[in-house]
């Protein structure tokens, strides 16, 4: 079933001031997120991704186009108490402590009385601020405030979690906790749909990901079926001081550095390369296949042209 | 999408309806607290009573406060002159509280001393206070001639002293940039010649130096009745001249017509043809029209002191613009 | 529902009021001035209940303006800006819920204020008369007016946050202030001149907030009573002023692009 479905949606914001001219964010963005899965939506700096969740969350009303969530028009009020949502940079009423702002939170998305404060507390411990609990925000470094935003994005129990690029501004520690916690999340049946350029996150998280670049969605999928879709490499590393001619006729360019030469090439030319080294009686080091990546993927894509011409860069 | 999505939710369309009907509610409400409280207002003005406290509470925009208090006053004299008062108490405190903000205020004395100056309810019948006042305005302002006008006018107009009205006019004659009509002015009020002519130089010279309408609706009947006091003088002359000479009392304009003396009917700034007496004088058909005029009172009756509807009619007619 | 939403909002507003340093300073120099009230007392012999009643009003309400627009033009400008709008927003938190739980917060913080400044008030006043007279209750209607006076200026600043930054929205709302405390003179002055000048001049001064009518200060400082109906008929007007300027921040508000 899916829970999320965006169909020709499009944003243009109007920029200038004196001049006017249309920025168009999203043109036509059309994806399915199906229940249960973690999402990732990923694009390079200024894809529209931000753009997607403002639409989804209803902070701004789409130019054109549709999206439904849980089979409800976005800006149907039920919507709202089955989301959860973590805006990028998140920054929240820094007079409040953590608690008190859990406790704001969970009175807006209307959780009973009764419940509210074990389930702040029980928030808390979860994103590892039991600590701070009674500390204002304005004490809270970004890493606190980051986590504090996740708190605040599933205090009500949603059925589906918006974040907006989760992990940034965490050290590695916490990103690994901001990965476990979608994990769980995961586990526990909801459906998590995330923004991110760290493709690592989303490579290791993910059932599914869309990329999206210049407000244009460049492919959607599963990950290793993205990965797949790509010709397996091979690194190869032999012991030399110059590149040979014969492998870098076999596509393989040389690098060299100090002493040592490696070159990436097809797997279906490996032999052919493997005896070139032997014929130039330099020493093999290794033969390792090339990991495919989703980064690989990602730059392949949003490095092909697109077929609609997007307007210069503007400034504001 | 952006535009169509406006007025579309529900809440918005709520709050423009709710917009548009508190926003009427709200200003009827408003007129209904603006009639309960006219007077409190004004009297609440004359609270503060010191210039001083006024200076410091304007934070020094004293100009400012002193337009407050002048459309305040000519607020108050517009108030009290519709409902026909016969007292206007708070209108020279709210002069003086005015000129006392801004000295410099040219108006405020020039209207003010004029309102002050005239009888009721043309104006507050204080014509002392009105040249105590326009004293003051020369005082604080001693380069602007008009003011010794209005001084003189007060005199002669009001106060019926012709010698204070001759010093007047003498006085501002000397001020530079004059206009030399003040010297004649000065001139004419030493002879107390020709009262008529003189009063009407200067009721047309305070129609046409403003644009306040009930200034400008008393000079025009002051000066229809001038001129019916300037007709009715020279019918008479003519009507003496024919007795004179035929010896007998005409019975109708015609017989003058016809001695070739008149060469019409003739009709007052109405347009009703005056009457002729059976002893042989020349009235106005209904007096009632013409506030304020000496003679062609039909016998028995009198002129208005004031502005009439009927008077107001004749005026707004305005066959008569000052000559 | 909407209604606990609405009071949750209106408490978190009032709580960030009251945690911001700048009300207690702006509270301490409202105090500090009504306190001071009779040394100017002194200047003016016998006339000591008069200017206190004058200044101590003229204090709490200055300040109650100032407060009400200092914390006004943030109300939405400030959470669009610092983005804590759409962790709100993105809840069953309606629109409109937002700008009524924002007025009703300030406008409570306000009440609250006003209630200490005027104990402040008449605290002084005993101090400096020795007693309290029956007609001193006509000093009540006038802190009633004042509350009045609040609850439109809040209503106007809060429309101006909906739409403008926090700067503009004070220059507006203390303009509209300014020239809403001269309503009637605006009036006088349209009935001065003619033609079109007479129909706009009239048709703002009935657009215009009429603080004026709300400002009976120096007419209790006189002793004079507050006609009942104009006590009746300022709470309409205020109501209705505050409606209109709150439906029109709805209207803004609703169809706003949070970017
Ligand atoms: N408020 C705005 N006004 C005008 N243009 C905007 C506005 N917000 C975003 N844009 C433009 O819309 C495009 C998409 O922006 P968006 O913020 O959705 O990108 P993003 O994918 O979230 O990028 P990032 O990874 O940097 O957060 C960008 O080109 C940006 O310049
Ligand atoms: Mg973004």
């Amino acid at each position: 079933m899916n829970v999320i479905e965006i169909s020709g949606l499009r944003k243009s914001y109007s920029v200038g001031f004196f001049k006017k001219t249309e920025k168009v964010a999203l043109k036509g963005l059309s994806l399915e997120v199906r229940e249960g899965e973690v999402f990732g939506y990923l694009g390079p700096n200024g894809a529209g991704k931000t753009t997607t969740l403002k639409l989804l969350m209803g902070l701004m009303f789409p130019t054109g186009g549709s999206a439904k969530i849980l089979g409800l028009d976005i800006d149907h009020p039920r919507v709202r108490t089955s989301v959860g949502f973590l805006p990028e940079q998140p920054y929240f009423y820094d007079y409040l402590t953590a608690s008190e702002l859990l406790e704001y939170y969970a009175q807006l998305s209307g959780v009973p009385a009764k419940e509210r404060s074990p389930r702040v507390k029980k928030m808390l411990g979860r994103v590892g601020l039991s600590d701070v609990a009674n500390t204002q925000l304005r004490k809270f470094s970004k890493g606190m405030l980051q986590r504090a935003g996740i708190a605040q994005a599933i205090i009500h129990d949603p059925k589906i979690v918006f974040l907006d690029e989760p992990m940034s501004g965490l050290d590695p520690i916490g990103r690994r906790e901001v990965r476990d916690l979608i994990e769980e999340l995961h586990d526990e049946g909801k459906t998590i749909f995330f923004s991110t350029h760290i493709l690592t996150d989303a490579e290791t998280l993910c059932d599914r990901v869309a990329v999206l670049n210049k407000g244009e969605l460049r492919g959607v999928g599963v990950v290793a079926d993205l990965l797949s879709s790509r010709g397996a490499t091979v690194e190869i590393v032999w012991r030399g001081t110059s590149a040979i001619a014969s492998v870098e006729t076999l596509g393989g360019k040389c690098h060299v550095a100090a002493e040592i030469v490696r070159a990436v090439l097809e797997k279906s030319n490996l032999d052919a390369a493997i005896d070139a080294v032997r014929r130039a009686k330099a020493e093999l080091i290794s033969v390792t296949p090339v990991q495919a990546t989703l980064e690989d993927f990602f730059l392949e894509r949003i490095a092909q042209p697109s077929e609609t011409t997007v307007p210069a860069e503007l400034s504001i | 999408m952006s535009i169509a999505r406006k007025f579309k939710s529900p809440a918005s369309r709520v709050a423009a309806v709710v917009l548009v009907l508190s926003l009427i509610a709200a200003a009827m409400s408003a007129r209904r607290i603006d009639e309960m409280r006219p007077e409190a207002r004004l009297e609440e003005v004359l609270y503060l009573q010191s210039p001083a406290v006024i200076k410091f509470m304007s934070l020094g925009y004293t100009g400012l406060a002193a337009s407050i208090y002048w459309t305040r006053a000519v607020q108050y004299f517009g108030e009290k002159h519709y409902a026909k008062a016969k007292r206007f108490d708070l209108l020279p405190k709210l002069l003086d509280l005015t000129v006392d903000l801004d000295p410099h205020l040219i108006p405020a004395y020039s209207f003010g001393s004029i309102f002050l100056a005239q009888q009721p309810p043309e104006g507050a019948g204080m014509p002392d206070q009105a040249v105590e006042f326009i004293e003051r305005g020369i005082r604080e302002n001693p380069d602007y001639w008009r003011f010794y006008y209005n001084l003189g006018f007060i005199h002669f107009i009001e106060r019926h002293d012709y010698k204070a009205a001759a010093d007047a006019f003498e006085r501002g004659s000397k001020v530079r940039g004059a206009n030399p009509a003040m010297k004649t002015m000065a001139a004419l009020m030493e002879q107390r010649a020709g009262n008529t002519q003189t009063a009407r130089i200067l009721w047309t010279n305070i129609y046409e130096s403003t644009d306040e309408p009930i200034i400008r609706r008393n000079a025009l009947t002051r000066l229809v009745a001038l001129r019916v006091d300037e007709d009715v003088w020279n019918l008479d002359h003519l009507l003496e001249k024919y007795i004179d000479h035929t010896g007998s009392t005409p019975h109708s304009w015609q017989e003058l017509i016809s001695g070739g003396i008149l060469r019409g009917v003739p009709a007052d700034p109405s347009g009703d043809p005056y009457k002729l007496t059976t002893d042989g004088h020349a009235v106005v058909q209904n007096p009632q029209k013409f506030p304020f005029i000496q003679r062609g009172i039909p016998r028995g009756q009198s002129s208005p002191e004031t502005i009439t509807p009927e008077s107001r009619k004749v005026v707004e007619g305005a066959q008569v613009t000052p000559r | 529902m909407t209604a606990s939403r609405i009071w949750h909002i209106s408490f978190n507003t009032f709580r960030e009021a009251v945690r911001d340093r700048v009300l207690y300073n702006l509270v301490f120099f409202a105090l500090l001035m009504v306190g001071s009230a009779p040394l100017f007392g002194q200047i003016s012999v016998g006339l000591e209940r008069i200017v206190l009643v004058n200044l101590g009003l003229a204090a709490i309400s200055i300040f109650g303006v100032v407060i009400a627009i200092f914390i006004g033009i943030g109300l939405v400008s400030k959470e669009i800006e610092r983005k804590t709008l759409y962790t709100v927003l993105s809840r069953p938190v309606r629109r409109w819920e937002f700008i009524l739980g924002k007025y009703f917060g300030l406008a409570g913080t306000l009440a609250v204020n006003t209630f200490f400044m005027a104990v402040g008030f008449f605290a002084v006043l005993v101090f400096v008369t020795k007693s309290l007279a029956a007609s001193d209750a006509q000093l009540l209607i006038a802190i009633y007016f004042i509350i009045l006076q609040f609850l439109v200026i809040t209503a106007i600043t809060l429309l101006f946050s909906t739409f403008s930054s926090p700067l503009l929205s004070a220059l507006f709302a203390f303009g509209l202030f300014l020239i809403g405390s001269f309503a009637d003179d605006l009036r006088g002055l349209a009935r001065m001149v003619e033609g079109p000048q007479h129909s706009l001049l009239m048709g703002l001064s009935y657009i215009v907030p009429n603080f004026g009518a709300m400002n009976v200060v120096s007419q209790v400082a006189h002793q004079q009573s507050v006609p009942a109906t104009l006590i009746l008929h300022n709470t309409l007007y205020a109501f209705l002023y505050a409606a209109a300027a709150l439906s029109a921040a709805t209207l803004i508000f609703e169809n706003r692009n949070l970017k």
